[in-house]
C-alpha cells in the first residue's frame, strides 16, 4: 500500500463576484453571484515511504489546496485519499499528529516567546512523551544548531534561524511525512544549503516521505528525483527530472570561453543564445548532431580557452511545460 | 501526558508570560477595566440616587445582578478572546494551523489569550457583588450557596457560547460583526438589570431564543428569596441555569457546522 494515495480529488470553489463601486457593494449584500473555479481536477498520484517529491506549479494551479486536502484543512468535492491508511479530512485529529507541515511565508512558533518555550508547547500540543521529546529535540537542535537560539525570542531571529527552528518545530513530534511549502523563500545563500542539507538527510537517513512545493528550480534539482508539476488543477507532468527534461526539450547548452573577444561563432547546427565578455551560450540539438562532432568542430574552427556542455536550467523546462499547457 | 486541562494551563502560562513583558501595559488595561466598570456602575448609582427604586428593586438587589453578571462575563471575557478573532485569524491562514494540530479548535482557540487584565473587570464586579450580599439579607443555606456557584459557573458556560456563535458567523462573513455585538454586550448590559422591568418580547427574547435570563434574573430571584414578579415557580428558578449550560452545548454544535462549512469552502 503506498504512503500517500491521492485518487480522482476533485475540489471546487465558488468565489462571491463583486461589482465594481457603492451601488455594486450593496448590491452584493442582496444578492452575490458565484463564479466557480476548479482548483483540483482530478488529481490523482501515489508516492512510496521515503520518497521526496517536488510539487511545482505557477500560482493558483492547486498546490496549496492539495496540500490542505491532504493535510486535513478541506474537505474535497469528490475522490479518494489516504495517508497511511486514514483518510486526512475525515480524521483530521490522528492525520494530524502524523504529518508536519512547514510554511515557509508563515511561522508556527510563537512570535513573543524564546523558541524553547513553542518547543514545549508544541510537545503538549502532540502529546509527545518527555523523554521522546528531549531525544528528538536533542537531535533536531543537533543537526541544525538550534541550542543558541534556545532562549532567542522568534520576533528577534533571521529568517534562516527562524526557518531552522520552524522545521524543527514540524518534526518534534517524528511525523512520516513532511509538507514543505517554500522552505528556502526569501532565505540567502548559506542558509538555503543548510536547509537542503537537512531536508536530505532527514529523507535519505530517517525516510520521511517529503513533499516540497518551491518555486526555486535549485531546491528542486538539488533535492528531489520526482517531480509533479500542477497546472490549472491538473497533474501535467509526474516522472523524474531527467525524464521531464528530456520530454520536454532536447536541447543541450554549449558555453564557450574564448581567447578572442571579437569572435563570433557561426555553425549550421546551433544557435547562439547570448553573450557575456568572451563567453557565449549556444543551443544544440544532439540528436541532430553528435555532441563529441559538434565539439571537435568548433574546437578546430576557433581559439578556445574552455568550453563545457549543459542541459538547459530546469526554470526554462518549467517555463516551456507552462507554455505547452498556455499556464500564462 | 498532556489532557487538555494540561494543555490549557500551559497555554494559560504562556499568555500570562507574555503579557508580563508588557508590564505597564497590562497595569494600565487593569486599571482602565476596573475604572470604566465603575464608572458604569456609579451611573446605576446615580439613578437610584434621584430615582429611589426601579419597580420596587432595591439598589442592592439590582447590584446583586450587576455583580453576578459582570463576574461571570469577566471570567468568559478572559478565556474567550480567541473568538473574537475568528475572522482575522482564517483572513491570515493561522486558522489553518490550527487544523493542522491535533487538537480541538475550540481548545485551541480559548488557550490562544488568556486576557489577565480582564480581573479589573472581575475585580470591580466582585466587589459590587461583596458589598450587594452584605448589603441584603439573604437566607444563607447550602442550597443557595451552591445556586450562587451554579449560575456564575453556567453564565460563564452561556456567555462563552455566545462568544463561540460569533467566532462562529466568521466563517460565513466578516461584515456583520456589528450586529453580534448588540446581541452580546447589549445582551449583557441588559441582563444586569432584573429582567421584569422589560416588556414582554424583550423579556421572552432574553429567556426562549437567547436564555440570558435563564443564568442571570431566575436564579438570582431565587437567591434573593424573593417571589418573581413574573411569576416562576422556585424549581424553575433552580434549574434556570442548566439552560445557559445547554446553550454553550448547543453553540458547541453550531460551530462545528461552521466548521464543516469552512473546510468544505475553504474561505
Amino acid at each position: 500500500m503506498p504512503h500517500i494515495l491521492v485518487d480522482n480529488i476533485v475540489k471546487t470553489f465558488r468565489i462571491a463576484q463583486r461589482r465594481p463601486g457603492l451601488w455594486g457593494a450593496l448590491h452584493g449584500v442582496l444578492r452575490r453571484e458565484y463564479r466557480t473555479i476548479k482548483a483540483l481536477d482530478r488529481v490523482s498520484f501515489e508516492l512510496e515511504p521515503g520518497e521526496l517529491v517536488g510539487y511545482i506549479g505557477p500560482n493558483g494551479a492547486g498546490k496549496s489546496t492539495t496540500v490542505k486536502v491532504l493535510s486535513g484543512i478541506l474537505v474535497p468535492d469528490s475522490g479518494r485519499c489516504e495517508i497511511d491508511g486514514r483518510i486526512p479530512w475525515r480524521n483530521r485529529i490522528s492525520n494530524a499528529a502524523n504529518i508536519g507541515v512547514v510554511f515557509g511565508q508563515r511561522t508556527q512558533l510563537w512570535w513573543d516567546l524564546p523558541v524553547i518555550e513553542s518547543f514545549d508547547l508544541l510537545r503538549d500540543i502532540y502529546r509527545i512523551g518527555s523523554g521522546e521529546y528531549l531525544r528528538a529535540r536533542d537531535e533536531l537542535a543537533a543537526l541544525m544548531d538550534l541550542e543558541p537560539l534556545y532562549d532567542v525570542p522568534v520576533r528577534q531571529l533571521s529568517l534562516g534561524q527562524r526557518m531552522r527552528c520552524d522545521l524543527a518545530a514540524a518534526l518534534l513530534h517524528a511525523p512520516s511525512v513532511l509538507f514543505l511549502d517554500e522552505p528556502t523563500i526569501g532565505l540567502d545563500a548559506v542558509s538555503k544549503l543548510a536547509v537542503r542539507d537537512f531536508i536530505k538527510r532527514l529523507n535519505r537517513e530517517r525516510g520521511v516521505t517529503v513533499v516540497l512545493t518551491t518555486h526555486d528550480m535549485d531546491d528542486i534539482e538539488a533535492l528531489s528525483d520526482r517531480v509533479m508539476v500542477i497546472g490549472h488543477g491538473r497533474i501535467l507532468s509526474d516522472s523524474t527530472l531527467d525524464d521531464l527534461r528530456a520530454r520536454v526539450t532536447r536541447e543541450r547548452r554549449l558555453i564557450i570561453d574564448l581567447l578572442d573577444e571579437g569572435q563570433a561563432i557561426e555553425d549550421p547546427d546551433v544557435t547562439f543564445i547570448s553573450r557575456s565578455g568572451n563567453r557565449v551560450h549556444l543551443q544544440f540539438d544532439p540528436d541532430r548532431v553528435p555532441t563529441a562532432a559538434l565539439i571537435s568542430r568548433i574546437t578546430a574552427k576557433y581559439a578556445i580557452k574552455d568550453l563545457f556542455v549543459e542541459n538547459p536550467p530546469i526554470e526554462e523546462i518549467i517555463s516551456r511545460l507552462y507554455d505547452e499547457h498556455e499556464l500564462r | 501526558m498532556a489532557n487538555p486541562l494540561a494543555l490549557y494551563s500551559h497555554y494559560v502560562s504562556i499568555s500570562l508570560r507574555s503579557q508580563m513583558q508588557y508590564r505597564v501595559s497590562f497595569l494600565l488595561g487593569t486599571l482602565g477595566q476596573l475604572f470604566s466598570t465603575g464608572v458604569e456602575f456609579i451611573g446605576i448609582l446615580a439613578l437610584f440616587d434621584r430615582f429611589g427604586s426601579l419597580n420596587q428593586w432595591t439598589l442592592a438587589e439590582v447590584a446583586f445582578f450587576y455583580g453576578i453578571v459582570n463576574v461571570a462575563f469577566a471570567v468568559t471575557d478572559m478565556l474567550s478572546r480567541g473568538f473574537d478573532h475568528v475572522g482575522q485569524l482564517v483572513r491570515s491562514g493561522e486558522f489553518d494551523r490550527m487544523l493542522l494540530r491535533p487538537r480541538s479548535t475550540v481548545l485551541q482557540l480559548i488557550g490562544q489569550e488568556f486576557t489577565l487584565r480582564r480581573l479589573g473587570r472581575f475585580g470591580q464586579g466582585a466587589g459590587v457583588l461583596l458589598w450587594a450580599t452584605l448589603y441584603l439579607d439573604i437566607a444563607w443555606s447550602p442550597s443557595v450557596a451552591a445556586l450562587i456557584v451554579i449560575t456564575v459557573c453556567c453564565g460563564a458556560c452561556f456567555f462563552l457560547g455566545l462568544f463561540i456563535n460569533i467566532g462562529t458567523v466568521s466563517f460565513w462573513t466578516t461584515e456583520t460583526l456589528e450586529l453580534m455585538n448588540v446581541l452580546t454586550y447589549g445582551g449583557i448590559e441588559a441582563s444586569k438589570y432584573p429582567l421584569a422591568i422589560y416588556h414582554t418580547w424583550f423579556r421572552r427574547f432574553f429567556t426562549m431564543v437567547i436564555p440570558m435570563g435563564c443564568v442571570t434574573y431566575f436564579p438570582v430571584v431565587a437567591i434573593l428569596g424573593r417571589s418573581d414578579p413574573l411569576g416562576t415557580s422556585l424549581a424553575f428558578q433552580y434549574a434556570a441555569p442548566l439552560f445557559g449550560l445547554l446553550y454553550f452545548i448547543l453553540s458547541l454544535f453550531i460551530w462545528r457546522l461552521g466548521l464543516r462549512h469552512y473546510r468544505s469552502t475553504g474561505s
